[in-house]
């Protein structure tokens, strides 16, 4: 974690104890603030900062996960310890547990063959082992060493890559690398659309 | 954007055009807010009365496509109002250069236009060399072929009367907005422009910036706190993904994907190394060999020697004058021209324009591979709207990614601010990071050409190293960007020993000795640390909010770029409360990261010799008021969108952009001024969504709060139409139809194009969030399938924000 807990209490404590406060009126009980604080569900939880995933202001939110059971995201809530956004969040921001606690994610490789009607579930070893193949099959069966004046160009003509903003730099970097070394051109991304 | 978001906060006069920052950058508008609160006006330009323009202090309605006719007449209202900031356009703008003789411009063409080719020879546009070979300058601006008084000239066609017709604002508002805006140009007063694709995705989006880009100069904007050319960019990290160029024209830094006729890497060092002979202009594309050699060294390593130009040939070269873009890509993919395809993290069934000819173009391809969080219309193609699976033989590899909070790296946001996040939970079920997929990906293509193949050196010699116990290591990737000493290096009497990180890309060389997989980034993680991570609320001495402890941003941690044009020739900030940088008489101190730490330029007349001409990026040294460099004309002028609701375009008899990027398939089809499609049509985001909306549509919060697609319409014409609000309707372009849900608006109202047309010009809304894949009713649609397949000739991004539209009940 990179904001200190103490910090984090102190700027936000009378907000969450505020809040809690009035969600136990509703169920027709009055717990002192301080004793309903002890009972938040992220009191053991780990503590993360990351940066929200949606548009380019870059917002800090703070990720607390599970440490027992599941391991999940517990909560998800805006930095206020971040020079930036100082805690607020818009609505997407506001809703990034639901985009990592989500049950219609895909959480295992799937494989569409030709002309099937239907995804099936493949392992990562073989959909990795079998895109290889086709990136080389594709890339000797399409390969320009020279283009039409005869200059050397080295170039894979059979293969194309669009994406992507949201990977992380270091990501963004690997795969320009991978492409590029493959001999790919038609490299391109959301900078565009 | 040249400044950051927290200083809009020390901004006199916001103009928001072209973007919708309250709904799709939402905490922007803390420091727009702050701004007011100060006492500074925010001006709303835009089609659609917007949650922007709802917080403005001036809104004017435009027609879509018609920016540079409002922002040319404010150029024109600038220069005769004598408006502008004189001793910073004489001392840091072209202003002063004198223009050759062959530039022309006649009737909506500049000089060296070829019919044929439907392109410039820019050669035409060139500036006058003395006789060292340094551009002839009047500091005085008088001189008849001088760029400014050819941009005067130029824009004196600009009048609001024309401005008015063409665009529809009334007279009245453009005068206000001049006015205000054009009082930024008093010293210590600052205006800035936060603008996005509304803007840049236009046949004239290039030149729509080049407008406001003059504007700023004119100003003495560009540099200074509170001012600057803003886009706001969409994507937590579409910075750092352009940054790092995975894009076809471009090498990490900025640096030049290779032409063909590049033939060697002397050769390609050559051709992109640009030459100044003023020895006033620091010229800081001097250094490109340096940055072009430290990255072939990351790409290749130890395989990367003098002997083999460090593995130049292995990389792919483009063919001279060709486009490998968007459009392009997607042009060939619909000709069949490709068998493989990759969409990574991107949804182009959806987010590209002319979305249909999009998807029948999936339908050619033997394999794709589609990476992503949530399935999408994208990798699920082959059974959407209109698509029978037996008889689409494309396979699809469907790789689950990690979301972001399931991994640890960095992303730059708007404001070039690279900052680093961490793995919260471990990524869900079998779902893996992006890295580790590519790392993985990777070894299983290396074992592939491990016993032959064509041409397997570029793969079997790519350094591929960042596993750290079969992990993907991002901190290794990191330092690698950063770059590396490789041998022990002395510079300046400092040892710096092999194996350990450059400082900045100041350290780097040209002769194998460095690594650096992206010179920008160089910096950004050194023997201090990983300078990204740095978490520190401490404000520089200045207190202007840069923060300058708080994240990293490129280059070399400056926060505002062209800071030394934040200062007078003798030093001294325009704005002495909201200062950038001062000179201090022996250096400069304080405030931000100065451009280069030479002395200021003393006077123009006799210019301290150790002093560098301000924008250290340019060839030339100065800000380009006349840019020289442009497919479609070194000035700004106004075309008509290729599909429009006018006949002719009143500025001059040339219609459309003539350097347009146009495409001839069958799908490609274009209807101007064709009463079938009488609307103007634009797209747009909503807060609530994302993009595509992959990234939004399966959250239940956010979809309930936007379930629909919809077009927004005003009253006048809902009325001419029949239709009720809330009503189901169809909308319909020459290239697809779209259903959607009817919001009749005040938001939109009908504008008078007077004179010849003598009629109202209507214009309706899409957001472009939604696909058939969710929500399960497989109704809610791109809007994607109505925009055009045509774009601006310099970035080629598609004209998404103005094409022509029907409207029906159905």
């Amino acid at each position: 974690m990179r904001l200190n807990r103490r910090e984090f209490i102190q700027i936000s404590g009378a907000t969450a104890a505020g809040l809690a406060l009035s969600r136990c009126a509703g169920k027709g009980g009055l717990f002192a603030p301080a004793q309903q604080a002890k009972a938040l569900r992220i009191k053991d939880a780990k503590e993360t900062t990351t940066i929200c995933p949606y548009c380019a202001v870059g917002c800090g939110a703070i990720v607390h996960t599970a440490k027992k059971g599941d391991k999940r995201v517990i909560n998800i809530e805006g930095d206020p310890g971040h020079v930036i956004n100082r805690g607020t969040l818009c609505s997407k921001g506001a809703a990034l547990r639901q985009l990592s606690e989500n049950s219609e994610r895909i959480t295992t490789p799937l494989y569409r063959a030709p002309y099937a009607k239907e995804w099936k579930k493949v392992s990562w070893d073989w959909a990795l082992t079998e895109i290889a193949k086709r990136v080389k099959t594709t890339r000797d069966a399409t390969f320009e060493a020279k283009n039409a004046k005869g200059q050397i160009v080295n170039r894979t003509m059979g293969i194309a890559s669009v994406g992507s903003a949201a990977l992380d730099n270091e990501e963004c970097w690997i795969y320009q690398a991978l492409l590029r070394a493959a001999g790919l051109v038609y490299i391109e991304h959301q900078a565009r659309i | 954007m040249t400044n950051h978001w927290i200083d809009i906060k020390n901004s006199d006069c916001i103009l928001i055009m072209g973007s919708n920052a309250a709904e799709n950058h939402p905490i922007s508008f803390k420091y727009v807010t702050e701004a007011q609160q100060n006492g500074a006006k925010l001006i709303s330009v835009d089609p659609r009365f917007t949650r922007t323009s709802a917080r403005a202090d001036i809104y004017a309605p435009m027609r879509s496509g018609t920016d540079i006719p409002i922002l040319g007449g404010m150029i024109k209202y600038i220069i005769d109002n004598n408006l502008y900031n004189k001793e910073y356009v004489a001392a840091y703008t072209n202003a002063p250069f004198i223009v050759g003789k062959d530039y022309d411009f006649d009737d909506g063409l500049f000089a060296g236009y070829n019919k044929q080719t439907k392109s410039y020879d820019s050669k035409k546009w060139a500036f006058e060399m003395d006789a060292n070979g340094v551009p002839k300058m009047d500091r005085s601006l008088k001189h008849p072929r001088c760029v400014f008084q050819i941009l005067k000239k130029h824009f004196s066609r600009y009048n609001t009367a024309l401005v008015s017709k063409i665009s529809g604002t009334p007279e009245a508002d453009l005068r206000i907005i001049y006015k205000t805006y054009g009082a930024t140009g008093a010293r210590g007063k600052a205006g800035t422009i936060m603008y996005a694709m509304g803007w840049t995705q236009h046949t004239v989006g290039t030149q729509n910036i080049r407008t406001m880009a003059i504007i700023q100069l004119l100003l003495g904007n560009m540099g200074v706190s509170g001012g600057g050319v803003n886009a706001l960019r969409g994507e937590s990290n579409v910075q750092g993904s352009t940054d790092h160029c995975l894009l076809w024209h471009i090498w990490p830094g900025y640096l030049k994907t290779p032409r063909a006729s590049n033939f060697s890497l002397a050769a390609y060092n050559k051709a992109w190394t640009p030459k100044s002979n003023d020895p006033l202009s620091a010229n800081w594309w001097q250094n490109y060999p340096k940055y072009s050699i430290s990255m072939l060294k990351s790409f290749f390593g130890e395989n990367a020697t003098p002997k083999n130009d460090y593995g130049y040939d292995w990389l792919p070269k483009v063919d001279d004058g060709k486009h490998y873009s968007w459009l392009d890509l997607f042009d060939e993919m619909y000709k069949g021209k490709f068998k493989g395809f990759f969409a990574w993290g991107q949804n182009p069934a959806c987010s590209g324009a002319h979305a249909g000819k999009n998807r029948e173009g999936l339908k050619n391809l033997d394999w794709m591979v589609n990476v992503n969080i949530f399935d999408n219309e994208t990798g699920s193609f082959w059974h959407g709207p209109g698509m029978d699976p037996a008889k689409i033989k494309t396979e699809v590899f469907f790789l689950p990614a990690a979301v972001s909070v399931e991994k640890e790296g960095s992303i730059t946001n708007s404001g070039r601010w690279s900052q680093w996040r961490y793995q919260g939970p471990k990524p869900l079920g079998d779902s893996r990071s992006d890295g580790q997929i590519m790392m993985e990906l990777g070894n299983k293509i290396k074992a592939q050409y491990q016993d032959g193949g064509t041409f397997p050196e570029p793969i079997r010699n790519l350094k591929w190293d960042y596993l750290a116990k079969g992990e993907y290591d991002p901190h290794a990737v990191a330092k690698e960007i950063n770059g590396y000493f490789l041998k022990d290096v002395t510079l300046k009497g400092k040892v710096y020993k092999k194996g350990t990180l450059v400082p900045s890309f100041g350290f780097l060389q040209a002769d194998g000795s460095t690594s650096s997989g992206n010179w920008l980034y160089s910096n950004s993680y050194t023997e201090k640390g990983n300078m990204a991570a740095r978490r520190s609320t401490q404000d520089a001495s200045n207190n202007i909010g840069l923060y300058p402890g708080f994240a990293w941003c490129w280059p070399v941690n400056r926060r505002i770029i062209y800071n030394r044009a934040s200062v007078d020739l003798k030093g001294q900030p325009w704005d002495k409360e909201n200062w950038v940088i001062k000179w201090d008489g022996a250096k400069w101190s304080g405030g931000d990261v100065p451009d280069g730490g030479w002395p200021p330029l003393g006077s123009l007349e006799n210019p301290n010799p150790k002093s560098r001409h301000a924008f250290i990026m340019r060839k030339h040294g100065h800000g380009q008021i006349f840019g020289p460099g442009r497919a479609d004309g070194p000035l700004p002028e106004h075309y008509e969108p290729l599909e429009c609701p006018v006949e002719r375009n009143f500025m001059s008899s040339t219609y459309t952009n003539p350097t347009a990027a146009v495409y001839g398939s069958k799908a490609d089809v274009y209807k101007t001024c064709d009463p079938r499609y009488p609307f103007v049509g634009t797209t747009y985001r909503v807060t609530e969504h994302w993009q595509t909306g992959v990234m939004s549509r399966h959250q239940p919060w956010l979809l309930e709060l936007q379930p629909q697609v919809f077009v927004e319409m005003s009253e006048e014409l809902a009325k001419l139409k029949g239709i009720k609000n809330g009503e189901r309707v169809l909308a319909t372009s020459a290239r697809g139809r779209l259903e959607c849900t009817a919001i009749v608006t005040k938001r939109f109202r009908p504008l008078k194009i007077s004179g010849e047309l003598g009629s109202e010009v209507h214009q309706v809304g899409f957001p472009w969030c939604y696909g058939w894949l969710k929500p399960k009713s497989g109704k809610e649609e791109s809007a994607n399938l109505l925009t055009p397949s045509t774009g601006d000739p310099n970035t080629r991004i598609p004209e998404t924000k103005a094409f022509m539209v029907n409207i029906q009940k159905i």
